[in-house]
């Protein structure tokens, strides 16, 4: 027969340990974080957001050197995996939520969850094989479509559980008056459940951006800005998390100092992407 | 023929009302053979004043997998009547009104057998879409069931704004007829653009049936439409169905005696999947001719 005192006790020692795996948990975030900015603060100025990168000898002689075109390159690379990766997640998800009883469901399921756990270089070297050979020519059209790969797992799984939690009975609602299924899912399930839609639609861009290895042999990295538009698409082009690793490993401690600086517009896109996903979450009807 | 002829044997009444819906409806479609009637008591009825059928269901089993869920039901439902369906919870009374607008449709284990006529003709047939039955044949549910993000208005004409009617005059002129005749339209009429979910839950039911009327259907089915309101709303939704008898045929669940007693021309007891008992809800209220009906509606069991 325990004493209340000792039932207390236990009771406050498990709360402890409860509160102490949140700080492990934490920590290495807050770490990550505060490193990467005292590191690369120093860095960070206008020529960083204005200036290309150029050979490692501009940074030696003092030149004004930057990241700018892999900034753009980053938003060029991602905004086209999320055009390619939208639609058809969307429609995979709503495949998955919406037609459970169709024959391809458990196939598709399956399938997705695969991609999802299938590791990111090997999204890279398929995106290689498909549009890199073909091409001749590494691209940011091959980087958007390996990104796409990262993407559309994610999308079309937090799609089927944002629609999932529409109840049921707001189908049944829609088809009681005639409307077609499609047109159930289009005008009533899915605005009911449009900021999960956004949200998981943002998580899946914040993972996706954040990914360096399907960008190695497909967008590839490229020092300079390229001299039209289109050449972010069809040619090679820099991307934030590709440049962090080549600065990375790089021998030159001014390009060290850039990557750190790299690391820090790369965490800052991230975390906002998060923020505004978070925002969308807690938005009701 | 031989099968008909053996049914005839068997079970003489309900041959009889097969002939008589081939010469109402001069049935449209070939002939089913539909499989021999189980030992179900099945009471024939006086003809209900010379009124014509709007719908009838022959034979009918809905199944779940293996699950039977309602058995064998041969059940007319006439023109322009209020039909109440009584019975004990999971005796099969929604999973038979589901069959009536092919909501069963949804779920892949779910297989229906036997014919739904409307009009004369299956509505499970081949070449019927499920889409145009549920027009003809609306749906209320137990819970008001709003779309979360539409107005009060676009709720309301959601039936034909979905499917490409844009005319604006028209949409307004159902519109307003619907929530008229919903006995809602002098509550909402100042706030039309306000959300549908914004309102009490006797209005949101109100609202759900308005819907089900825009799109003009001939047969109402209600599901338990008063469950989940309190009696003053109950009050309203039920004149509404009196007052709508004369312009819609109406199919009701309830679990509210009472309600059935107060409401409906005609009513239909079911059992454990099976229907016992039909008949005017006068007869079955104060005559029923199966013990098991006068034990339910006495309240000893259910």
């Amino acid at each position: 027969m325990k004493t209340m005192l000792q039932r207390n006790i236990r009771d406050r020692f498990m709360e402890g340990l409860l509160v102490l795996s949140t700080i492990i948990v934490l920590l290495p975030l807050i770490i990550i974080i505060a490193h990467v900015i005292i590191h690369g603060i120093g860095a960070l100025n206008w020529d960083f957001f204005t200036q290309e990168l150029g050979s490692p000898s501009r940074a030696l002689q003092g030149r004004p050197t930057g990241l700018v075109h892999t900034i753009l390159g980053t938003l060029v690379v991602d905004f086209m995996a999320l055009t390619i990766a939208l639609p058809v997640g969307l429609g995979a998800g709503i495949m998955l939520s919406e037609y459970p009883d169709h024959k391809l469901n458990p196939v598709l399921r399956v399938m997705n969850d695969t991609l999802n756990g299938m590791p990111a270089i090997l999204k890279g070297l398929l995106a290689f094989v498909l549009i890199v050979k073909p091409m001749g020519t590494f691209s940011g059209f091959s980087g958007g479509v390996a990104l796409s790969f990262v993407m559309l797992p994610i999308i079309a799984r937090t799609t089927e559980s944002a629609l999932m939690s529409i109840p049921w009975s707001i189908r049944e609602a829609g088809l009681a008056i005639g409307l077609p299924r499609w047109r159930v899912v289009l005008s009533t399930v899915m605005p009911a459940a449009r900021f999960g839609l956004v949200t998981g639609t943002l998580i899946a861009f914040a993972r996706a951006a954040g990914e360096a290895a399907p960008l190695l042999f497909t967008s590839f990295g490229n020092n300079y800005l390229p001299n039209h538009w289109l050449g972010m698409i069809l040619g090679p082009v820099d991307t934030l998390p590709q440049r962090l690793y080549s600065l990375a490993i790089s021998p030159y401690s001014h390009w060290h100092n850039m990557g750190w600086a790299a690391a820090i517009v790369l965490l800052v896109f991230v975390m906002l992407t998060f923020a505004t996903a978070r925002f969308f979450t807690r938005q009701k009807f | 023929m031989l099968n008909n002829s053996a049914k005839l044997l068997k079970t003489p009444f309900t041959h009889l009302k097969d002939i008589s819906n081939l010469l109402m409806h001069q049935a449209s479609g070939p002939a089913r053979a539909s499989k021999p009637v189980s030992g179900v008591t099945f009471t024939p009825e006086p003809a209900s004043g010379g009124k014509k059928f709007r719908m009838q269901t022959r034979n009918l089993t809905v199944r779940y997998g293996t699950t039977i869920g309602v058995e064998d039901v041969t059940l007319p439902i006439y023109d322009k009547e209020v039909l109440a369906l009584i019975g004990p919870s999971g005796c099969g009374k929604t999973t038979y009104l589901r069959a009536l607008n092919r909501m069963h449709d949804l779920t892949r284990i779910a297989s229906v057998t036997g014919e739904v006529l409307l009009d004369g003709t299956d509505i499970y047939g081949n070449d019927i879409n499920p889409v145009n039955i549920r027009r003809r044949i609306g749906m209320v549910f137990q819970k008001p069931t709003p779309f979360p993000t539409m107005s009060i208005y676009d709720n309301v004409v959601a039936g034909l704004k979905l499917v490409g009617i844009r005319k604006k005059s028209l949409l307004d002129e159902v519109c307003e007829r619907a929530l008229k005749q919903a006995a809602l339209f002098e509550e909402v009429k100042d706030r039309l653009r306000s959300p549908g979910a914004g309102l009490s839950g006797g209005q949101q039911q109100r609202l759900s049936i308005a819907r089900a009327l825009a799109v003009d259907p001939e047969v109402m089915l209600m599901d338990e439409p008063t469950s989940s309101l309190d009696p003053q709303s109950t009050n309203r939704i039920e004149e509404l169905i009196h007052t709508l008898k004369e312009q819609v045929t109406i199919v009701i669940v309830t679990h509210n005696m009472q309600q059935a007693a107060r409401l409906s021309d005609r009513t239909a007891f079911f059992y454990v999947g099976h229907l016992i008992e039909t008949g005017t809800t006068n007869d079955i209220f104060t005559k029923p001719k199966e013990t098991r009906t006068e034990e339910y509606i006495s309240g000893r069991f259910g």
